[in-house]
């Protein structure tokens, strides 16, 4: 394929996403309050919309019968290639958040550069993405400061639950192959370089909120590369479910 | 107030019902209109949350990011209902935590209807179809209810309810123009599901112990009966439509009456489900309780917080 790097470019950003979203849908209607539970649905929504529109890009790339749905459900564990962090599970309402919030900082910077691209489609997506995103990022923040500053036990959590995601966030300014090609061409967004900036707004936030920074220089990775956690099976069990077990149909 | 007096407040109160106004939460209103609003308000409110979950089920599962997208937006749409529906409540002098304690202890009651597991991604069309069909059905009327503020939650839920029901009958549609096994599928939701929905509209006019007053308060315009009939007639063309088969071997075209005949309903298994001992009222009810339980410790830090931040305000002002 012509487009290949691309096309892997594209999926690196868009499965970050997918397993975002998807991790969020699945807290819909067990939220701790209507309220939260509607912000929350609306952040998977805001997500899942965006990855359609990277992977109907992607699609057409690909040619073929490929489909936005076949890139979103007929792919192996190791052909997804999200970052670690999206995929840890909503073990309690400060994970939930404190994963969040550190994608959505990211995210945010993140589609920032994106929209300086050389490609007019991801340039598109993401100025409709980051509006979107922007919200998160305040929604998340928010919540950091909520339960960092609340109380006493909200603020443990909210430490144990940055404690145990800090290992998953440097993954997030790797450069795999496809992304090294798409830097090289002006289309894809060099993440090395928001890395600092990065971790003084996260550092900046979490300070505020009464959160120690963890001083852990041991960092996890492999998401990008298609090696996943142990969660990542399970996540793509049910995701895949109709489509594995009903193939070939349309819904 | 003398017995005369409150005579005399009430006739007003009746006669303004009776000349289509509206009443609203400061308006002096007899006790029992303010209970009964209360408690149908409420069930209503905990029927859209609690209804959440058998769809909520079928998120992390639908088979397309089209159908996940729009599953997700309308179990939304669902706390949506459930958020106007607990505000209108409020406003009659009752707070949120307390009906959500009372649907907790099981002491209120929500639409049984929710007490049936979704089972396939069949079940997301049957439920649109159905469940938000006839969930239409006794809404509408309710649109022009004497209560102001249910009255216009109502014109807003009533609008994303027709939503939802299109939206269920087209993954039926799908279904039916699919493969055989697709079609089977929705058959055997359309099997699940019928009897259930029709209970759904209530118990038959002889049991029906609210109605009369409901009436005259226009929280009911049409009996049970009534309604069960229109919804009958109405989903029967629409079936037949997806070449579906009404589980109802005495659903019969009456010529004479312009309406359905239609088989006898099972009311043990509707007061079966109701006295809390369907096939999910545990799991609906526990799944309720857990989120609130486990959302305990982010309510108290959110009210910490607030209470932090205004008290930082009060000391710069000081
Ligand atoms: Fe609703
Ligand atoms: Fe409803
Ligand atoms: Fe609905």
């Amino acid at each position: 394929m012509k487009n290949e790097n691309l096309y892997n470019y594209i999926l690196g950003i868009a499965d970050n996403n997918l397993i975002l979203g998807q991790r969020l849908g699945e807290l819909c209607g067990h939220g701790p309050s209507l309220e939260t539970d509607i912000a929350c649905t609306n952040i998977s929504l805001d997500l899942l919309g965006q990855v359609r529109s990277y992977y109907q890009y992607a699609s057409k790339l690909k040619g073929d019968n490929v489909t936005e749905d076949s890139i979103a459900f007929l792919r192996k564990e190791k052909e997804y290639v999200n970052v670690l962090l999206v995929e840890q599970p909503n073990t309690d309402f400060a994970y939930t958040i404190v994963r969040q919030f550190l994608f959505d900082i990211y995210n945010n910077l993140f589609l920032e550069e994106l929209q300086k691209s050389h490609d007019i489609t991801l340039v598109a997506i993401a100025k409709k993405s980051i509006k979107e995103v922007s919200y998160h990022r305040r929604f998340s923040s928010d919540w950091v400061k909520r339960l960092g500053d609340g109380t006493k036990e909200s603020n443990l959590k909210v430490q144990e639950a940055v404690d145990n995601l800090w290992t998953y966030t440097d993954e997030l300014f790797h450069l795999t192959d496809a992304d090294k090609a798409m830097v090289k061409e002006g289309i894809g967004v060099d993440v090395t370089v928001l890395k600092s900036k990065y971790y003084k707004i996260v550092n900046t936030l979490l300070t505020e909120a009464n959160i120690v920074i963890p001083d852990s220089k041991w960092f996890q990775k492999g998401g990008k590369e298609g090696i996943h956690t142990e969660h990542m099976g399970y996540l793509l069990n049910d995701m895949q479910f109709m489509q594995r077990t009903y193939p070939n149909m349309e819904w | 107030m003398s017995e005369e007096q409150i005579k005399s407040l009430e006739a007003d109160f009746d006669a303004r019902i009776a000349r289509d106004e509206k009443i609203e939460p400061k308006d002096w209103m007899p006790e029992k209109y303010r209970k009964t609003h209360i408690r149908q308000i409420s069930q209503h409110a905990h029927s859209e949350i609690v209804g959440m979950l058998p769809e909520g089920n079928w998120i992390t599962r639908a088979p397309s990011l089209r159908r996940k997208v729009a599953l997700l937006a309308k179990v939304q749409d669902e706390a949506g209902h459930g958020l106007y529906l607990y505000s209108a409540c409020e406003t009659l002098g009752v707070s949120r935590d307390e009906l959500y304690e009372q649907l907790h202890s099981g002491k209120a009651k929500y639409s049984s209807i929710f007490n049936y597991p979704t089972l396939t991604w069949a079940d997301m069309g049957a439920i649109g179809w159905l469940v938000d069909g006839a969930a239409i059905i006794n809404q509408v009327p309710l649109c022009s209810t004497s209560f102001g503020p249910y009255a216009r939650a109502m014109v807003r839920v009533c609008k994303e309810e027709s939503f939802h029901q299109r939206q269920g009958f087209e993954i039926m549609y799908k279904l039916c123009n699919g493969t055989p096994e697709q079609k089977e599928m929705a058959q055997d939701a359309l099997n699940r599901w019928w009897w259930p929905s029709l209970m759904m509209l209530g118990p038959t006019d002889a049991e029906s112990v609210h109605t009369e007053q409901s009436m005259k308060w226009k929280l009911k315009r049409k009996t049970n009966d009534e309604l069960r009939q229109q919804f009958i007639d109405q989903t029967v063309p629409q079936a037949d439509i997806l070449g579906l088969k009404i589980p109802d071997t005495d659903l019969k075209w009456n010529e004479e009456t312009g309406h359905y005949n239609f088989g006898e309903i099972q009311w043990d298994e509707f007061w079966q489900v109701v006295k809390g001992h369907g096939p999910c009222n545990k799991e609906r009810l526990n799944a309720r309780k857990g989120a609130w339980e486990k959302g305990a410790w982010v309510r108290d830090a959110a009210m910490a917080y607030a209470e932090k931040q205004s008290n930082k305000k009060i000391e710069k002002v000081v």
